[in-house]
């Protein structure tokens, strides 16, 4: 019934475009007729199916006999929260993982996908969130990287060049052929990927957190581009934590939990609620707990911060059992501001006060000392060892204390940490899985129970929730609320507007390293009230 | 489960199997030697001879054909068989014996004799030479099966070859695990030896006392310990590559040791010098033990101590570690002096095998230390790693040369299996941490 449906969708959403762009309206009403006679499949054909897809892999089952459909013209949009098998699902797709059983049908053929070169043969393109772009060449270049059209072993560059215009027009982007990789934005680099796929003549084209990065015009024009390739006949995988992009973009919704097919619903059936409640397992009933303010006496005070152009001149305190929030465009000096607060930097010049003394942070290591932590931006990155163990990770900045004598105590640290593993409900098969194995939230549980162990009085979290998912995103919160009424002083940066609002107590928005305002009547503030302070 | 074991001990399994390959390969009769084994041969001649009878009792010279006919002698005299000669010496020393016995008219009963002596071919020639002789019995030790490989003399000159190259691994195996390299052990080796032995030259010579020794080794060390901070420290503070820097430095310290000697060899070194290198205790070699308790102790720092986890999360992620309070500086310029002060170590260790220092020795050692490292599963890219892995990876390095000197394969022949069997050993160890063999060939790259 509910294929019927958007099969019916599908053809009206045709007859709508010929519509409009017809000269005379009765022509293409008999044309479509015909056409539909002729090919009935053509509106609403599958495009993909994969059937029965079960993966496992050492302690982890990660994909339960999961079955999809995506038919042409046609956006799915894949959610489900971190380690829920969506990843996994698009690597057997892409042909990064192979199944334990299953098969995949292209346009009704069986095929096997049993390498990425497969997959793009086969007409699958992913677009993963670290482009597969060479920085150092140009988008040309790019664009026909390992299928260069050669004479007698020569470049053909001026028919390259003509046949990369030719894409751009098509899904009308304007981005020079010429420059190199490394000079573009994220979002032109992500057009890129896109025309590459296009022209290997991809007919499923899959976008892995295709937002992450991008501001919110380039959000519009990705979405309008996004909108053009399904007017081309071309099935789209759109994965998002963004549920608000899943309902702007998006036919239908596919929720994955746990390595299940939770189930696939109409966009216009299902509300956001509903959404997050299949992809959770429960009702959820606000994502900002509440929390009635008490804050203390003063924590952390910071006067005159400078460190090049990044931070200039920045002033600001914090209190005990305070959660002050930390809101501007990305590269506003928010993070260069924290750590140099966390001595990861050198100031310029500036001075902190920790409980009204005045205190020199030298290093992290000073910092830490001094009980201040730092829960940075970029997990894999700065965050975790990704080689090593959960448990080593837990141990690294906690081992001063988990010393007796010479040796490590590490009955003493494997006991801690199953306390937090429990506390915090961390997803692992072992303390000794690497945590380069892990979703990006349990990732994110394991770098909070190293900072929570060492119980600091100043806790600063940068975009503490920035690809997790909502399940994981609501206990972060209540963490955060517990910390603050535990008397610490929290400060957290965030690109998200409604979680600043959410979450704060007071909060400070910069530009261009310098702190363009503070906003302590949270309450009565929008949105709109912080982006306008942000910009201007 | 049996997985793990395989990738955590895969070339352990590698190192036996080499082992059981060349025990079988030099597999061979072998005739008891050396003091204990006499005493099967006494209860034969107690049982066959009456006292009164001459026995001869022939030893090769070494020491241990000589020690063995020595004991024969003495428990023969012991049992009251006072008619018993002893000859330790060449063929000759043989035959002017029996000359001697022929000119006084004696008897003979019998001739004892050790193992080497066997394959003297006058033995044969007795009967011929001397008829009145013809009716002498030649008794020697009844032979058995053992492989020339698991003779206790060889297993230790395994050991002996090694012990310079396995400890210096121990503080590369550090290095690398930071992500780092170091070139200029090799070089350390001989300034350390030059250095130390020097001082023991100026500091009394010949006559010195231990302590002399003793003092020569300490600064040899330290003077390596504090080029391998200067290192370190131009690594850790100025950012520059540890592989240029180390590069540096092996150039400088083999120049320094050639400048100290004027590229002389240093004799005239105190009596006591070879105790660390060629000394037993309690029956032991001194490498031997020196080997085990810096490998246990390397082992128990890496494993259960601070600094040594810090050494892995700055391998593994140097800005994570630093985001958590690592002392990032600090750790990397302990390991480099770790280094360095483990190739002085290793430079006094062949200064007393060799009983001398030379400004030459140690040439390439850094190839074949890294080699080591590496066989033994330690990655180039820093994180991971183990002490222990890289003992074993010194130990196949050793075994293999050793075996095939024992095979008599000529020395060009031998650097070309080394290197494939180095390059084997790690494609193993890949196969293992991702998969099957087969399913590392069948792998797309």
């Amino acid at each position: 019934m509910r294929a019927s449906i958007s099969s019916h969708e599908g053809c009206s959403h045709i007859l709508l475009q010929m519509l409009t762009c017809a000269s005379s309206p009765a022509e293409p009403v008999l044309y479509i007729v015909i056409m539909m006679a002729k090919n009935p499949k053509r509106c609403n054909s599958l495009l993909l199916e994969m059937l029965q897809i079960d993966k496992s892999f050492p302690g982890v089952h990660a994909l339960k006999n999961v079955s999809m459909k995506l038919r042409s013209s046609e956006v799915l949009g894949l959610v489900g929260e971190n380690g829920a098998g969506k990843s996994t699902l698009i690597k057997v797709l892409g042909g990064a993982h192979l199944p334990d059983s299953g098969s995949i049908l292209i346009e009704g053929q069986s095929v096997h996908i049993l390498s990425p070169t497969a997959a793009q043969q086969a007409g699958v393109s992913i677009i993963y969130q670290e482009f597969n772009l060479i920085p150092d060449l140009t988008v040309r270049e790019n664009i026909f990287l390992g299928r260069e059209k050669t004479r007698m072993g020569f470049v053909r560059a001026t028919e390259e060049h003509r046949e990369t215009l030719q894409l751009f027009s098509k899904i009308g982007i304007n981005i020079d052929a010429n420059a190199r990789c490394s000079e573009l934005t994220v979002a032109q680099q992500q057009t890129v990927e896109i025309a590459k796929a296009l022209s290997v003549n991809a007919k499923i084209i899959v976008m892995d957190e295709p937002t992450a990065t991008l501001t919110t015009q380039e959000v519009e024009h990705l979405f309008a581009i996004i909108r053009d390739l399904k007017s081309h006949g071309l099935g789209i995988i759109y994965i998002s934590h963004r549920l608000d992009e899943i309902f702007e973009v998006a036919d239908r919704a596919m929720v994955l939990r746990d390595g299940e097919h939770v189930g696939t619903q109409d966009i216009n059936d299902i509300t956001c609620e509903k959404l997050i409640e299949m992809m959770v397992g429960r009702p959820i009933e606000s994502e900002f707990p509440k929390r009635a303010a008490r804050p203390g006496r003063e924590r952390l005070r910071a006067e005159e911060l400078c460190r090049g152009r990044a931070v200039r001149n920045v002033s600001f305190s914090v209190r005990a059992g305070e959660v002050l929030g930390f809101a501007g465009l990305v590269g506003a000096g928010r993070t260069e501001t924290v750590r140099l607060i966390f001595g990861a930097d050198k100031p310029d010049k500036g001075r902190i006060f920790i409980d009204g003394r005045k205190t020199n942070i030298r290093s992290p290591g000073d910092a830490i000392r001094n009980r201040i932590c730092l829960l940075t931006e970029d997990r894999k990155g700065q965050g975790l060892v990704l080689i090593h163990s959960c448990r080593e990770n837990f141990g690294l900045p906690n081992l001063d204390r988990l010393v007796r004598g010479m040796f490590l105590d590490q009955r003493r640290e494997r006991k801690e940490f199953s306390g937090f593993v429990e506390s915090l409900k961390i997803k692992i098969s072992s303390h000794e899985q690497l945590t380069m194995n892990l979703s990006g939230g349990n990732q994110q549980k394991v770098v909070l129970a190293k900072w929570l162990a060492r119980n600091a009085d100043i806790v600063i979290f940068d975009e503490p929730t920035r690809g997790i998912d909502v399940g994981t995103k609501y206990e972060i919160h209540l963490l955060m609320n517990r910390l603050a009424d535990e008397g610490k002083a929290i400060i957290m940066i965030s690109s998200e507007l409604p979680e600043i609002l959410g979450m704060s107590d007071r909060i400070i928005v910069m530009h261009e390293g310098r702190i363009k305002g503070e906003i302590t009547d949270v309450e009565n503030t929008t949105q709109e009230d912080i982006l306008s302070m942000a910009i201007a | 489960m049996t997985r793990k074991l395989l990738s955590d001990y895969g070339m352990f399994l590698v190192l036996l199997l080499l082992c059981v390959l060349f025990s079988v390969l030099t597999l061979k009769e072998q005739i008891p030697e050396g003091s204990a084994a006499p005493a099967r041969l006494i209860e034969q001649i107690n049982n066959e001879f009456k006292k009164s009878d001459t026995i001869l009792v022939v030893g090769a010279v070494n020491k241990d054909s000589a020690s063995f006919v020595e004991k024969l002698g003495e428990e023969l005299v012991k049992e009251g068989f006072n008619n018993t000669k002893v000859v330790v010496g060449v063929p000759r020393d043989l035959l002017l014996a029996l000359d001697d016995i022929r000119a006084k008219r004696g008897g003979l009963a019998a001739i004892a004799i050790s193992g080497d002596v066997t394959k003297w071919r006058v033995i044969e020639h007795i009967p011929e030479k001397y008829p009145e002789f013809s009716g002498c019995k030649v008794l020697a030790p009844k032979s058995y099966l053992w492989p020339d490989f698991l003779k206790r003399s060889n297993l230790l000159a395994i050991v002996d070859r090694i012990v310079v190259i396995a400890v210096i691994a121990i503080g590369v195996t550090m290095v690398i695990i930071t992500a780092g390299i170091d070139l200029s052990v090799g070089s350390l080796i001989a300034l350390s030896a030059v250095i130390g032995t020097l001082l023991m030259k100026k500091m009394g010579g010949l006559q010195a006392p231990g302590w002399v020794v003793l003092v020569g080794f300490l600064v040899g060390i330290l003077s390596c310990g504090i080029v391998g901070g200067l290192g370190g420290f131009v690594v850790a503070r100025f950012k520059v590559a540890p592989f240029i820097t180390t590069l540096g430095i092996m150039m400088m310290a083999r120049g320094l040791a050639f400048m100290i000697t004027g590229g002389f060899s240093i004799y005239q070194v105190p009596r006591a010098l070879p105790w660390l290198g060629q000394g037993r205790s309690l029956g032991i070699p001194n490498t031997v033990i020196l080997l085990v308790v810096l490998y246990v102790a390397a082992h128990i720092f890496m494993a259960h101590t601070r600094m040594g986890r810090y050494i892995y999360a700055v391998g593994g992620n140097e800005e994570a570690a630093r985001l958590s309070g690592v002392p990032v500086k600090f750790v990397i310029v302990f390991v480099y002096v770790i280094s360095s002060l483990a190739a002085g170590l290793g430079g006094c260790i062949q200064a007393s095998q060799l009983n001398t220092g030379t400004p030459n020795i140690g040439i390439m050692y850094e190839l074949y230390v890294i080699a080591a490292v590496v066989v033994g599963g330690t990655s180039l890219s820093g994180g991971s790693g183990r002490i222990l892995g890289t003992l074993i990876g010194a130990f196949i390095i050793s075994v293999i040369q050793n075996g095939m000197n024992l095979l008599g394969i000529e020395s060009y022949t031998q650097q070309v299996v080394l290197g494939a069997v180095i390059l084997g050993a790690v494609l193993l160890d890949k196969a293992h941490s991702g998969g099957s063999l087969p399913g590392l060939l069948r792998k797309k790259i």
